[in-house]
């Protein structure tokens, strides 16, 4: 029998759709303008200057003392803070997810919570809480006498922040593992008769070393990359570090200025890069085959332990948040800096002359909104067919795309609008628009940066969606778009729109990728803070501030809210 | 309504071949089941049928249009067939009538249009009050029933069961399979229903296609199946009864009791040998005489109607057959075997 073709489509690659197709290349291009070109220009910019003359921009940069003496800060203050969130992170992870603590979740919450608050935000309500002006100490009368040194200017003060503020990775990396230890493994050792401290010691820190480990190169190269911090500490006290180095570079205005910082931002990048292989190398490694069913993970009892071990942890909350956060409260409440809070002196002036005042502080607020809303909007709608995509490519192809997108991520945002700015600085080909100064390269900026983080919860819901649903409309004849609007879109809706708040979230506090994209009437509301401490108006800064961190308590805990009916993983913070 | 053939067809992954040369003719309103153990294939030739995945080599027809080749693929979309899920693949955040009377919205077919066929449906299946159930309020059988509504609402010319019953307990699974049938009557459909258990498919099909290591082994009715199965591993897949090495001789044909007596006394004293499949009800036990066999009872299970009787042959040959009465172990008996079928060596 001769087959016939009359109604038979013709399509070359069999089981690829037309629909498919052309999504296909658009998301492809999009990728590659998002995720590969600004690191490839950054990598174009840095390596055309290596040359052998000696006034090359990289061998400037290179002879340079303070690209040394910034090296080293940065050395000290991360390798600190690593330090100091390793302890943090390792004690909140152990306590919360080994035993029957009470409230776990309220305590999971506020130790999350210092990670999501904008750096600038940290160091501001510390700078609030010590020092001769200190709201706080002054109600109490137990302020250090003017001019003696604000503590919190020093290298040690940046590095206690760096630490706070990346101890939740710590704590992350080793929760992921610590989970995955089987019940089983704690009865056997104790049917060993072991003590719960032995089975501690000779099981459960052994099998948690390389997470730990991978834990702390994470907290340490999001330390390296930290602007915020040592932009509000370090600056006031001449203590340079290579972020900051790059920031009062671009300020300088010289000859080759672009390039010197593409030269050092590519030392940033290339260390940032060193510690992601170290950490996922280790990760791989501290894979142990752990046998044994995991429906339940290892819970200690403690008896008459339980309640110091609370108070343990409420004082320490006490100290990296609650305090920090109720200094920025009280200074936000007086009319000026120095002043005690009293019942005579209590005022909302700040908050009125925030609110009311017409100018900088509204635009920053709308321009922040107005970024956040349409980057996590535009990001939604990419991650839905671009998450489609990948789950139908294979794992590997998937795998390398995957780590693409993670690129712009990974590296610190100072490197990141470098990128922009050699790319955009100027007007874009053909169509003769300038982005540069306008609130369409901080737009682009946050596209590359946040992609990953929209898309990652899109993934792993899509990861848990049984293909047959997909195939059972496929044989109701729903072509592609369509299943993905009734089908897909559906079904996956929670993990978008934790990804789409989690994009708000953190673009709405954005300071780093701003502060060097940032032109007047673009403000962000993360510039804005920083612009208003640098100018000795901290009272509003520090109003401004309470604003933010309640915005950001807010949204996590809407997030908090949706945890129910999202895959796991997906919120950071949650079960 | 047309046929549906395959015609050499062929699928490889990554260079291995799990199905080879199939050639199958189902002919309109066919029940046809696809019978063999896990890894057979069978799963992969309902895929390509439905057209999740591309041929590597040969083609599938209904009527005049080639649905794959290897040069041409008609989309899933575009095939018009039914598929019924092992997992029900209901659209979870979908009520009961949704999920029927997606397919027809698909089509955009007029809604009183669509009402009234979702009804219909509904009926065929006995579920019409479950209408606006969501799917995580219904159990596992009255989920697989609203797959089926699904699968038939759109009078499809073929419907693809896969393992639709492994799921179920065995109680309901006499039910589904009697829901089946009634639906494969009412709507005279092509069916091709995917199994890996031989009485799910002897009960409901009219042939089976038994695959196995991406071959096809035979393909007929289940009476033939059983009778005349093909080679030793088929005999030993379907049905209940002992393989048998004998004296040489020619496969495929039955062999009577004469014959078979004496080709088993020949058996012990020559090295070549053929296989026989001998059913347990073609044993009898008979008093001793010069032509019965001697055999010992190895063991005796109660299997309700009957006892399960393992038989013991002078040269340590096993055989199988049944009794009324309970037989004491290791007692010695005579018996005289009806008849054989003669099988291929397995390749």
């Amino acid at each position: 029998m001769t087959p016939s073709l009359i109604k038979a489509r013709f399509i070359d690659g069999p089981s690829m759709d037309s629909q498919l197709r052309w999504l296909s290349i658009g998301l492809f291009v999009l990728i590659a303008t998002l995720s590969v070109v600004p690191s490839l220009r950054l990598l174009v910019e840095a390596l055309s200057q290596v040359t052998l003359s000696a006034s090359s921009p990289l061998a400037e940069v290179l002879r340079s003392e303070r690209t040394w003496i910034a090296l080293k800060n940065s050395f000290y203050t991360s390798g600190l803070g690593t330090l100091i969130a390793v302890v943090l992170g390792c004690g909140f992870g152990f306590v919360t997810t080994l035993t029957n603590i009470r409230g776990r979740a309220v305590w999971v919450f506020c130790f999350m919570l210092p990670m999501m608050i904008p750096p600038q935000v940290t160091a501001l309500s510390w700078l609030q809480l010590f020092g001769p002006a200190s709201p706080i100490l002054n109600t109490f009368g137990i302020a250090p006498t003017l001019g003696s040194p604000q503590p919190m200017y020093s290298a040690e003060g940046i590095a206690l922040l760096l630490g706070i503020q990346s101890a939740p990775l710590v704590y992350l990396a080793l929760r992921t593992q610590l989970i995955a230890l089987p019940q089983d493994l704690l009865e056997a050792a104790q049917l060993a008769k072991a003590s719960p401290f032995r089975v501690w010691v000779d099981i459960i820190v052994p099998l948690c070393r390389s997470a730990i480990v991978a834990g702390a190169a994470l907290a340490f190269v999001s330390s390296l990359g930290n602007f915020g911090i040592p932009a509000m500490l370090g600056i006031p006290a001449g203590y340079i570090v290579l972020p900051t180095l790059i920031y009062q570079q671009m300020a300088g205005f010289g000859n080759d200025m672009l390039s010197q910082v593409a030269s050092l931002s590519m030392i940033i990048a290339l260390l940032v890069l060193a510690g992601m292989l170290l950490q996922q190398w280790l990760q791989q490694r501290s894979r142990y085959a752990l046998l044994g069913h995991t429906a339940k993970s290892i819970s200690f009892r403690l008896q008459r332990w339980r309640l110091p071990l609370e108070l343990l942890l409420a004082v320490i909350l006490c100290f990296i948040l609650v305090a920090p956060l109720f200094a920025l409260i009280v200074s936000s409440l007086v009319p000026a800096l120095g002043m005690p809070l009293t019942l005579d002196t209590l005022t909302f002036s700040a908050f009125h002359e925030m609110i009311s005042r017409q100018g900088v502080t509204k635009r920053a607020f709308e321009n922040s909104v107005f970024l956040a809303f349409v980057s996590a909007f535009v990001l939604m709608v990419v991650s839905l067919p671009l998450g489609y995509l990948l789950m139908r490519l294979p794992m590997r192809t998937r795998a390398v795309i995957a780590s693409l997108i993670e690129v712009p991520y990974a590296i610190p945002g100072i490197v990141l609008a470098i990128a922009f700015i050699l790319l955009f600085a100027k007007p874009l080909p053909f169509i003769e628009i300038s982005l540069y100064g306008t609130l369409g390269i901080i737009f682009l900026a946050y596209l590359s940066c946040f992609l990953s983080v929209c898309l990652k919860p899109v993934l792993s819901a899509m990861s848990q969606l049984d293909p047959v649903l997909e195939e059972a409309a496929q044989l109701a004849g729903a072509r592609p778009l369509k299943r993905l609007v009734d089908i897909i879109l559906p079904l996956t809706a929670p993990a978008f729109f934790a990804g789409g708040l989690l994009v708000f979230l953190i673009s709405i506090n954005e300071l780093t990728v701003s502060a060097l994209l940032w032109s007047a009437g673009n403000e962000t509301l993360g510039v804005l803070i920083f612009n208003l401490d640098e100018s000795g108006d901290s009272v509003l800064a520090s109003a401004i501030a309470v604003l933010v961190v309640m915005l950001v308590a807010g949204l996590m805990s809407l997030l908090s809210l949706c945890a129910p009916r999202l895959p796991k993983g997906v919120i950071p913070w949650h079960d | 309504m047309a046929r549906l053939i395959l015609e050499n067809l062929h699928k490889s992954f990554n260079g291995e071949a799990v199905v080879k040369n199939i050639n199958l003719t189902i002919e309109p309103g066919e029940f046809v089941a696809l019978l063999g153990p896990s890894g057979c294939g069978k799963s992969t030739i309902l895929r390509m049928l439905a057209g999740f995945e591309p041929v590597s080599d040969g083609q599938v027809t209904h009527g005049e249009i080639c649905l794959s080749s290897n040069k041409h693929h008609v989309a899933t979309e575009d095939r018009n067939f039914g598929m019924v899920f092992q997992s029900y693949a209901l659209w979870p955040h979908m009520s009961v009538k949704d999920n029927v009377g997606y397919p027809l919205k698909v089509q955009k077919i007029k809604s009183d249009e669509r009402d009234r066929r979702i009804q219909e449906a509904l009926e065929i299946v006995q579920l019409e009050e479950y209408a606006d159930r969501l799917p995580a309020q219904l159990s596992g059988g009255q989920r697989q029933r609203v797959a089926l509504a699904r699968s038939l609402v759109t009078e499809p010319d073929v419907v693809l069961f896969d393992e639709p019953l492994a799921n179920l307990d065995r109680h309901l699974r006499a039910k589904m399979e009697e829901t089946f049938r009634a639906f494969h009557k009412r709507t005279g459909a092509t069916i091709v229903y995917v199994t890996h258990d031989q009485s799910e498919a002897m009960s409901l099909a009219d042939r089976i296609a038994v695959l196995n290591k991406g071959e096809l082994v035979q393909w007929g009715t289940p009476q033939a199946l059983y009778a005349t199965p093909k080679n030793t591993w088929l005999a030993n897949f379907i049905g209940r009864g002992s393989v048998l090495k004998v004296s040489e001789i020619a496969p495929q044909q039955y062999v009577n009791s004469t014959d078979l007596h004496d080709l088993i006394k020949r058996y012990s004293s020559e090295q070549v040998f053929s296989s026989v499949l001998v059913r347990p009800q073609d044993i009898r036990f008979v008093p001793a005489d010069a032509f019965s066999i001697i055999v010992t009872v190895d063991n005796c299970i109660f299997r309700g109607e009957r006892y399960d009787i393992e038989l013991t042959l002078e040269d340590g040959q096993k055989l199988l057959t049944y009794s009324d009465v309970p037989m004491t172990i290791n007692s010695p008996h005579h018996i005289r075997l009806e008849q054989a079928w003669s099988l291929e060596s397995e390749s």
